[in-house]
């Protein structure tokens, strides 16, 4: 079943490629096609999982080799079934965006987009360190041509930018993961001993701090999030950051027990840091997406608070900030490729007053943001109760900067509500400048409504997941 | 006179007979041709005697389960050596599919029409890589330091004059005179590095300079050990020993430069792997810490050299170079897993430099210039196939999947790490980070950049090259293959090394 999960996308993407797509719009259809069959797939799964058992579900293992022990070993865990729920979800909004806004050369671009969710959906399933490590590389491949082919004027800068980051970050994991596999003679997750080595501990966390980002990590982010095509971005901030908090949850937590609790209070602090600054920047920033960009750093800062807070409380509540915030982020970014597709610019001091005889655009944008800012009843607000609730156990001042990092995020997410739907209409903004077509609003929609019914019902998801790491306890 | 042979294993040698019997062969018959037919005769019978060489080379492989002696003190009949003949006969297998129409399309250093005749010397082409083959295939086997010297002879002599074959163009010329020079010159001191070791010990077997090696005068053995490195690394081009590789690879007929960036490197490591575990296991402090000194400078070096280049050629020569940094790390290792990771690096690796130097080709004879990164603008839209092939290769090369060097570099780091060696592991990291900045610089071109100017020749699309088109299908079955087939690649590569005891 997981295999199936993971060879679909990249199946539909060989297809897509190989084939001789007669129009664009037949690339971009079965593309589309294949990442609804994915979606109806995880839904397969959802159902035939026994969410009591906390084991490792519906798995395959097939020996890669072994010498050093390596094999293609996949499977879900409760926690790890719903980021690739995520996954398979994001990408669909991602590919019909993509569809309707139309793309050049849908082909190549369509079967890369497939590709990435793939590659993605094998970095959550992979239960062996190679594997893992495979797939965390793969994803890069598609992200790098996604972005130099169709990104924004300052495209190469940015590529390159991000390239070398994550490549930096992750050559230190190859480190890692050849050290704890030749100390563990294996490379199987689910036999790794515990680890008291802080060297490789930091190997997996530098990259996993660069790709989240973490701070002060974050260098290629506000370049990759602003030049990347609109869809692209929502993958890449709503659901491929997740991939690092997933590596710490599931590889940095039970593999390294001492060097964490070691290691805890510097990381906590570079966490709340860089909730704190993503926030003030976010604040600062003078178009759409830097705010949706640095919002996303303090974010996932926020998760890496919750994870490191390494209890119950603070696990649920991360997870369901990852969940919460991949929908988030992808809506936002969408939403942020409308109005720049309207008014050809993403600066706030030419936008302005897009609420007026736009009620759609206005409904969902504020929508998204209400969810954003955490207010009470929301899923956001649900996810940072949990975390801070379990991060107090680690020291109250964490819970402090975490609260007042809600508060920030009320400023942000309600200057950027203003500043593009009310004050004066902006210099960029025609008079019109049409609503939301019916095809954005379904593909925002359908986020939007994950949202709200995950407001309603966050204890799906924390009451589903992590079953095997509490009963460890 | 009472005078008696040895007796000699002829099924042994075999790889070699049949490569030099073809290479006679198709001298000799190839002049008798009408022009005309001449290509299509020789390419055919000089893929015909890879093929059965590598065949032969693979049933002796199905047959030693142990390491034997052949032609008494000179000749190896293991499989480590059979091995390498299968991947060196591989190489030159690829490399006539790239070399078959290169002579169609001459290329010029500016671009101006060059007045070659496409039937020239094609045979004396065929002919000499056969050679060159053979050569690799006999120095693969050596097993006393005057078989090694006349195995490396014999190849060099023949890449020399292939180096230069394409005598319109002064650049090919200056290349071959320059390989020449620079390359005598490495096996000048590889000679001089050898008699010194003959002094210390009194013994040109392997095996017998380890046992002599005991009482042996201490300075001119270990003269002698350093000289012989210096002269194998001249010719895997590590640096910075490495100085003929750019402008030869560069002023090569791009096909020979293909062959030679996979085959000498399969040849040069492999024989050094098997020379410093033989013949100096008591010396190996030395020379452990000594290659992974020149694996250092060659990562750093080539990388760096590599950031700044235009001429993608060129650009390759330096990955080349970096790369001999690369695949020195599991020898310096020094343990089994980095005799495995040597040979399973290399099968990738090969297939790799094939692949990337004949869609080079490729781009060449649609221009009838060098290829430089300016004017690759474009080209990965235009040919969809060699474009995305180049892609996975450079990614490839950078150790990124789908490329089976994605589990060599592991696999090297992997060896250099249980020696215990983690700064050079670190070394290789930060290799490839630089990396990263010129192989995807590649890829932009290919990709990112408009096709500005189209400097192709005018309409119509570029005449069909099925040789070439074949040949870089099959370096991308085998780079993908050999990361989806690690299992049984590995098996082999086991049994190959099998043969060699490591010191750590």
């Amino acid at each position: 079943m997981t295999t199936a999960l993971i060879l679909l996308p990249i199946a539909g993407a060989l297809l897509v490629w190989l084939l001789p797509w007669p129009t664009s719009r037949a690339a971009g259809g079965l593309a589309l096609l294949v990442a609804l069959a994915e979606l109806f797939l995880w839904i397969v799964a959802v159902r035939g999982f026994d969410f009591g058992s906390g084991t490792l579900q519906q798995g395959a293992d097939v020996t890669w080799f072994a010498d050093l022990d390596a094999s293609y070993k996949v499977g879900l865990f409760d926690f790890s079934l719903w980021l690739v729920g995520l996954t398979a979800f994001v990408g669909v909004a991602a590919i019909a965006y993509g569809m309707w806004a139309g793309r050049e050369r849908p082909r190549a671009y369509f079967g890369l987009l497939l590709f990435l969710t793939g590659a993605t959906i094998g970095v959550f399933s992979a239960q062996d360190l190679l594997l893992f490590y495979l797939f965390f590389e793969a994803m890069l491949i598609p992200l790098y041509v996604l972005i130099g082919v169709w990104g924004g004027t300052r495209r190469a800068v940015a590529t390159v930018k991000f390239i070398i980051y994550t490549m930096a970050g992750s050559l230190l994991m190859l480190v890692a993961v050849i050290a704890l596999g030749l100390a563990n003679e294996t490379f199987d997750l689910t036999r790794l001993q515990a680890n008291d080595n802080p060297w490789i501990f930091l190997g997996f966390v530098a990259a996993f701090a660069v790709k989240a980002p973490l701070w002060p990590f974050h260098g290629w982010l506000p370049d990759a999030y602003r030049e990347a095509p609109t869809e692209v971005a929502a993958l890449l901030s709503g659901v491929v950051s997740k991939t690092a908090a997933y590596g710490l949850i599931r590889i940095v937590l039970p593999s390294f027990p001492e060097p964490v609790v070691d290691f805890r209070t510097v990381i906590l602090i570079l966490a709340s840091v860089g909730l704190v600054y993503g926030s003030l920047l976010a604040f600062r920033a003078h178009d759409v997406r830097g705010v949706i960009a640095y919002s996303s750093l303090a974010q996932m800062c926020l998760i890496v608070l919750g994870i490191f807070a390494n209890n119950a409380s603070g696990l649920d509540g991360a997870l369901l900030q990852m969940i919460n915030h991949g929908l988030v982020s992808a809506a936002l970014f969408l939403l942020a490729g409308a109005i720049e597709r309207r008014t050809s610019t993403a600066r706030l001091e030419l936008l302005g007053g897009m609420a007026r005889g736009r009620p759609l655009l206005a409904s969902l944008l504020l929508a998204t943001g209400v969810i954003a800012l955490a207010v009470p009843l929301s899923s956001a607000f649900a996810a940072e109760f949990l975390i801070l609730n379990g991060v107090f156990d680690r020291g109250w001042g964490y819970a402090v900067v975490g609260a007042l990092a809600i508060v920030l995020a009320a400023m942000y997410t309600l200057r950027l509500i203003s500043a593009v739907l009310h004050e004066d209409v902006g210099s960029a903004v025609h008079p019109q400048a049409l609503d939301l077509r019916p095809a954005e609003v379904a593909i925002i929609g359908a986020l939007v409504v994950a949202l709200v019914a995950l407001s309603f019902w966050p204890a799906g998801i924390t009451d589903h997941a992590f079953t095997a790491v509490l009963s460890a306890r | 006179m009472d005078f008696r042979t040895p007796d000699i294993d002829w099924a042994a040698l075999a790889p070699v007979l049949v490569l030099m019997g073809t290479s006679a062969f198709v001298l000799l018959v190839g002049v008798f041709l009408p022009r005309g037919a001449r290509r299509g005769f020789s390419a055919t019978f000089t893929a015909l005697g890879l093929l059965c060489a590598a065949i032969a080379a693979g049933i002796l492989f199905a047959q030693d389960e142990t390491a034997s002696l052949t032609l008494r003190e000179s000749i190896w009949r293991d499989r480590l050596a059979e091995m390498a003949q299968i991947l060196v006969c591989g190489a030159g297998l690829l490399a006539v599919g790239v070399s078959y129409w290169e002579r169609r399309a001459p290329v010029d250093d500016d671009g101006t029409e060059a007045p070659a005749d496409e039937h020239e010397r094609i045979v004396e082409l065929y002919a000499l890589l056969l050679a060159a083959v053979g050569g690799m295939a006999f120095f693969v086997q050596a097993d006393n330091l005057m078989a090694l010297f006349l195995g490396l002879e014999w190849f060099s002599i023949a890449l020399y004059i292939l180096t230069a074959i394409s005598v319109h163009r002064l650049s090919s010329l200056e290349a071959g005179l320059k390989y020449l020079i620079v390359g005598s010159f490495g096996s000048a001191i590889l000679l001089f590095g050898s008699a010194f070791v003959y002094g210390a010990t009194g013994a040109l077997e392997f095996r017998a300079i380890a046992e002599a090696s005991g009482d042996a005068e201490r300075l001119f053995l270990v003269a002698g050990l350093a000289l012989i490195l210096v002269g194998l690394a001249f010719k895997m081009s590590a640096a910075p020993f490495h100085m003929w590789t750019p402008d030869v690879y560069q002023g090569a007929p791009t096909s020979i430069t293909a062959f030679m960036a996979a085959a000498t490197k399969v040849a040069a490591l492999v024989l050094t792997m098997r020379v410093l575990t033989t013949a100096f296991p008591g010396e190996e402090e030395l020379w452990t810490w000594g290659l992974a000194g020149i694996a250092c400078v060659s990562l750093v070096w080539g990388n760096l050299a590599a950031l700044v280049q235009t001429d993608v050629k060129r650009l390759l020569a330096y990955s080349s170079v970096s790369h001999a940094g690369f695949l020195l790390m599991p020898i310096a290792a020094g343990n089994e897993l980095g005799g495995r990771a040597l040979l399973f690096y290399l099968v990738s690796y090969a297939a790799m430099s094939v692949g990337s130097f004949a869609i080079v080709a490729a781009r060449e004879r649609e221009l009838r210039r060098p290829v430089t990164l300016e004017n690759l603008g474009g080209f990965g839209w235009e040919r969809p196939f060699y474009g995305v092939t180049m892609a996975v290769f450079m990614f490839g090369f950078i150790g990124l999947p789908p490329a089976g060097l994605f589990l060599g570099k592991f696999y090297a780091f992997a060896a250099a790490y249980e020696r215990g060696w983690t700064w050079l592991v670190i070394v290789g990291v930060l290799g490839t980070v630089i990396s990263i900045y010129y192989y995807l610089g590649v890829i932009a071109a290919m990709y990112m950049r408009p096709a500005e100017a189209r400097v192709a020749p005018a309409g119509g699309s570029p005449p069909r090259d099925l040789p070439l088109a074949t040949t870089v299908f099959l370096a991308l079955i085998v780079t993908v293959g050999s990361l989806v087939a690690a299992d049984p690649l590995i098996d082999l590569m086991r049994d190959a090394v099998a043969s060699l005891t490591f010191p750590h």
